[in-house]
């Protein structure tokens, strides 16, 4: 099973097993990664589950669809390597993926 | 000092509740009683793709049984609470035990809404709520199946859709005079009827069930064969029948505790209810809006997670307001409709784009500030209105009126 890195907002490093099929966001879920809100559940209805993406890592992953580019426009502190981990599916050969999880994931101003 | 937190329902809210509990540091103990079998799992996927055969079971739950172990979480499921007794601050559950707690969190959601027209007890008239409800209807979506579904709603739609997806012979049979009547505008109404029957869904508005029979001629135990009559004498055979017409909260055991309730367990702004020691989330509550400044009852998953997370940091005694805008999906084929706000009380409706290039948005203006927007395919002009909303943001018109214009540059 491939193991993918999240970099927590404290700074922690955490590896942990991705089942091929999962999307990331399943993965930081099962395995309580802070930061990661995921409230839809992966609908893409959300925008709570923002990474940010390892540069080398960015371009090996599926190109972000419409729906995703319009969530991520607005969400907390968006940068040119984000993604929402619910539209990334975990395959064989993204052992090793590296993302890092934004301080927040809120959306409304507080 | 709080040391027993008993937690009552296995849903979004019940799960929420726990993560914020031990990651807020509290220590002590958690209880989480939930009358079905399973680990807290999403209820979303269940109309959609959970019904559709493309998500396994094991992706349904929050957490694996090991989080539960690692976070000494003790787990009481498949088993109902029957009994609140305040003054010793227990609970009883349906095997006779009690579990005493110092807060107690009722998260317990809401149930069906059923049919009380005659026939609707016959065997094969399905509800779609849990995990248990889905196998019956499933095992009955072969292709070429007849689907009636009654109730024109999120969940039936929902449940057309997926239903067509499988290649059944879908008929959605609605009360009102369009689709989704209580919460999107005509438009969104007329869009989605347009879809369903592009893609072959029989969409019959204006028409009441008054009668559910088997059909002639049908082996009377089977779960197959049944016929809807409506009012007006037309009748529909159904394979499979789904009813979805809405939900009421379940909130019998808080009034059995004597808890303040109405259309949902009251609860105030910290989500307590009428008795200091018990708190209330998600859609079993009846809640202050503040930011609306309205009471309001919701069905949605941001509701039960947020209202959650703010109970359980009023129950650990971090005083916090549950103070949100509401929001809400359906996905129906490849259509994703996003809403936020709340559109009761508006003054002027505004369409953004055009429904036949199959993404637009419909923005809801009391006086000049927006309140709501319902986006289609949309997913730019929801994210702008959510923080519009909540910064009572008041758009020009003009610009609002203008596709081209993005939403957030409309002030």
């Amino acid at each position: 099973m491939p193991k993918v890195v999240f970099i927590e907002p404290t700074g922690v490093r955490r590896e942990v097993d991705a089942p091929v099929g999962f999307s990331l966001m399943e993965v930081a879920r099962q395995h309580g990664i802070a930061g990661i809100v995921a409230q839809c559940g992966g609908a893409c209805a959300c925008a709570t589950c923002h990474v940010y993406v390892a540069p080398e890592w960015y371009d090996r992953l599926e190109p972000k669809e419409e729906m995703e580019e319009g969530m991520l426009e607005l969400a907390f502190e968006p940068r040119a390597r984000s993604r929402l981990s619910c539209q990334i599916h975990i395959r064989p050969d993204l052992e090793g993926l590296e993302v890092t999880v934004p301080a927040h994931q809120r959306i409304e101003p507080q | 000092m709080i040391s027993s937190i008993l937690i009552l329902g296995g849903g979004q809210a019940g799960a929420q509740a726990i993560d914020t509990l031990r990651r807020q540091g509290y220590e002590g103990r958690i209880v989480l009683v939930g009358d079905e079998p399973h680990l807290p799992y999403q209820r979303p996927p269940l109309s959609k793709k959970y019904l559709a055969g493309e998500l396994d079971a094991d992706r349904l739950p929050f957490k694996h049984r090991t989080y539960y172990e690692e976070h000494r979480v003790e787990l009481e499921l498949g088993i109902a609470a029957t009994r609140i007794d305040r003054a010793s601050r227990t609970v009883t559950l349906a095997d006779g035990r009690t579990l005493s707690y110092d807060r107690l969190l009722l998260a317990l959601g809401a149930g069906s809404r059923t049919l009380s027209t005659p026939g609707s007890d016959l065997p094969g008239v399905h509800y779609l709520r849990a995990i248990a409800d889905v196998g019956p209807i499933r095992a009955g979506l072969t292709s070429g199946a007849r689907v009636v579904v009654i109730g024109g709603g999120y969940i039936g739609l929902e449940t057309a859709a997926t239903a067509r997806h499988l290649g059944c012979a879908v008929t959605v049979i609605e009360m009102a005079d369009r689709l989704m009547a209580r919460v999107v505008a005509s438009s969104v109404s007329e869009y989605f009827a347009h879809e369903h029957r592009t893609q072959g869904v029989k969409v019959i508005c204006n028409s009441r069930v008054v009668r559910i029979e088997r059909e002639p001629g049908a082996d009377a135990h089977a779960m197959r064969g049944l016929r809807v009559v409506c009012a007006d004498g037309s009748t529909y055979e159904a394979d499979v029948l789904v009813v979805g017409v809405g939900a009421v909260p379940n909130s019998a055991l808080a009034a059995e505790a004597g808890l303040e309730c109405e259309n949902g367990i009251r609860v105030d702004r910290y989500c307590r209810t009428s008795d200091e020691c018990i708190f209330a989330a998600g859609d079993c509550t009846h809640h202050p809006s503040v930011h609306f400044e309205t009471q309001l009852r919701l069905e949605s998953v941001d509701n039960a997670f947020e209202q959650s997370k703010s109970a359980a940091l009023n129950m650990l005694g971090r005083a916090t307001v549950h103070d949100r805008i509401p929001w809400f999906w359906s996905d129906q084929y490849d259509n994703k409709l996003l809403i936020v706000g709340l559109s009761q009380g508006f003054d002027q409706q505004v369409l953004r784009g055009d429904p036949a290039t199959r993404s637009f948005s419909v923005c809801y203006l009391k006086g000049r500030e927006l309140i709501a927007v319902e986006a289609v395919n949309h997913s730019s002009d929801y994210m702008a209105a959510r923080r519009m909303i909540a910064e009572r943001a008041c758009p020009v018109i003009e610009k609002l009126a203008d596709p081209h214009v993005p939403l957030k540059e409309t002030v």
